[in-house]
């Protein structure tokens, strides 16, 4: 079967992979890339576990053949912590119970990533209405929306000090 | 599940495109949008085109622009785009205001207005929101460029009157005045829709003058509230003429039922939401005098 030379830029690391066309995004950061922490669920575009950012929009990488983002500048979940310092996000997460089974986590933390980075001062409501593109089947949306908030609020504060993680 | 194998193509310009896509007619071959229907449905096998051809590398069809009294939006430009688009909002209001009810954010972030609207699905907002608009839809095939008609374009559900070898690029959007409303009842915000309405209506400060309603998730194709916007058209509404204008547009609808609401559910919301779009319409209309 045919091939084509993808060049993506996960992550800020620029790599080149030989993929079939029907590859979707989802499956080459994980097979071809390593990085497993985008989950695969519903692979019809509903649950958002796969959510990836393209060009800093979220978007799914199950509905999306790597052929159609040659080029495009991605972040996943592992590219949120810098070093060993956790991201807000993920800080929050952890501080406020957000995880549960943890399946929905690394989408729910990209789109929420997405979110307070369009939206710094993003109410409550905004936040309940933005994650709803997301399943969670532990239905935690409590605890996901407290993370979120609390990480827009320290994210707009500049604040860099970590809670809970590593208290 | 994972798609099935086929060949891909990304061109850069509409006259390579229709050109692979005649090569390619044996194969089945089809144009990929944003593939946020056809990916899904390719995933499930429901659909196996041997022969892709991504229309992403065309910038003329990435293009919102306005001329005279004609938004036209390129087949390429991703909802989200065309929802935060202030030339969309000024030249249709009610475009942009269904693009909020288009599945979520993130689906929005690849989904293409030229997509959503040559996809055809029955439930979908931007179909008869060209409807309610009298839109026009460019499509280019081997022969030239064509322009069809919104009221003519849509056959049937997931079938419209883009012919083989042809590709949508551009709709066109008249700006219309008066006051513009889409209202939808799904499930769950950004689920897929029981009835979605979308309503323009122009005044003279009193009488409606003209009113265009069209409905999605009713029929196999969006349709027009004809009766509804006969029975409105001039007259000065009132509660009892509303319910009167909804009561003739639902006489006349029979939505097929299945597991999501039967026919009697659906015609129910049908009225109540065709009521609700009505009045906000009206509303908007008078706001703006």
């Amino acid at each position: 079967m045919e091939r084509h030379d993808v060049t993506l830029t996960v992550n800020g690391r620029t790599s080149t992979v030989s993929v079939e066309p029907r590859k979707l995004l989802v499956d080459v950061l994980r097979e071809d890339l390593g990085l497993v922490g985008t989950h695969i669920g519903c692979e019809h575009g509903v649950c958002g576990t796969c959510t990836v950012l393209r060009d800093g929009e979220s978007i799914r990488s199950c509905t999306t053949f790597a052929v159609q983002v040659d080029g495009a500048e991605l972040r996943t979940v592992e590219g949120l912590a810098s070093g060993s310092e956790l991201h807000p996000l993920q800080d929050e997460f952890w501080d406020k119970q957000g995880l549960q089974c943890g399946f929905c986590t690394p989408g729910m933390l990209m789109r929420a990533c997405e979110i307070v980075e369009q939206k710094p001062d993003v109410t409550r409501e905004e936040v309940r209405e933005g994650i709803a593109s997301n399943l969670c089947r532990c239905t935690g949306y409590q605890f996901i929306t407290d993370a979120v908030c609390a990480a827009a609020a320290r994210m707009k504060a500049g604040s860099t000090e970590t809670t809970g993680a590593q208290a | 599940m994972k798609p099935p194998p086929f060949h891909y193509a990304a061109p850069t310009s509409v006259a390579e495109a229709v050109a692979l896509l005649g090569e390619h007619a044996d194969d089945d071959a089809r144009a990929l949008a944003g593939g946020q229907s056809l990916v899904p449905l390719m995933n499930f096998r429901l659909a196996q085109p041997g022969y892709l051809i991504d229309l992403r590398r065309i910038e003329e069809l990435t293009r919102i622009r306005t001329d005279g009294d004609v938004l036209s939006i390129g087949a390429m430009v991703r909802l989200s785009r065309a929802e935060h688009s202030p030339e969309v909002a000024l030249g249709a209001p009610l475009l942009a205001e269904a693009l909020g009810y288009v599945a979520h954010p993130p689906i929005r972030n690849s989904g293409t207005v030229g997509g959503s609207i040559a996809h055809a699905d029955p439930a979908a907002e931007l179909p008869a929101v060209a409807l309610a608009l009298d839109a026009e839809l460019v499509v280019v095939g081997p022969q030239g460029a064509r322009t069809i008609a919104a009221a003519d374009f849509f056959v049937g559900p997931f079938t419209t009157a883009i012919g083989a070898g042809e590709i949508l690029t551009e709709v066109r959007f008249p700006r219309r005045d008066g006051g513009q409303a889409f209202v939808e009842f799904a499930r769950t915000h950004g689920n897929f829709a029981l009835v979605g309405v979308a309503s323009v209506i122009e005044t003279d400060g009193d009488a409606v003058t003209r009113a265009a309603i069209a409905l999605s998730g009713v029929a196999p194709v969006p349709v027009r509230a004809a009766a509804a916007e006969r029975a409105l058209t001039g007259t000065v509404p009132d509660d009892a003429s509303i319910r009167a204008a909804v009561d003739a547009a639902v006489a006349g609808l029979s939505p097929s039922g299945d597991a999501h609401g039967s026919t009697e559910t659906r015609t129910d919301i049908a009225r109540s939401y065709l009521r609700r779009g009505i009045e906000l319409a009206l509303t908007r209309a008078q706001d703006r005098r």
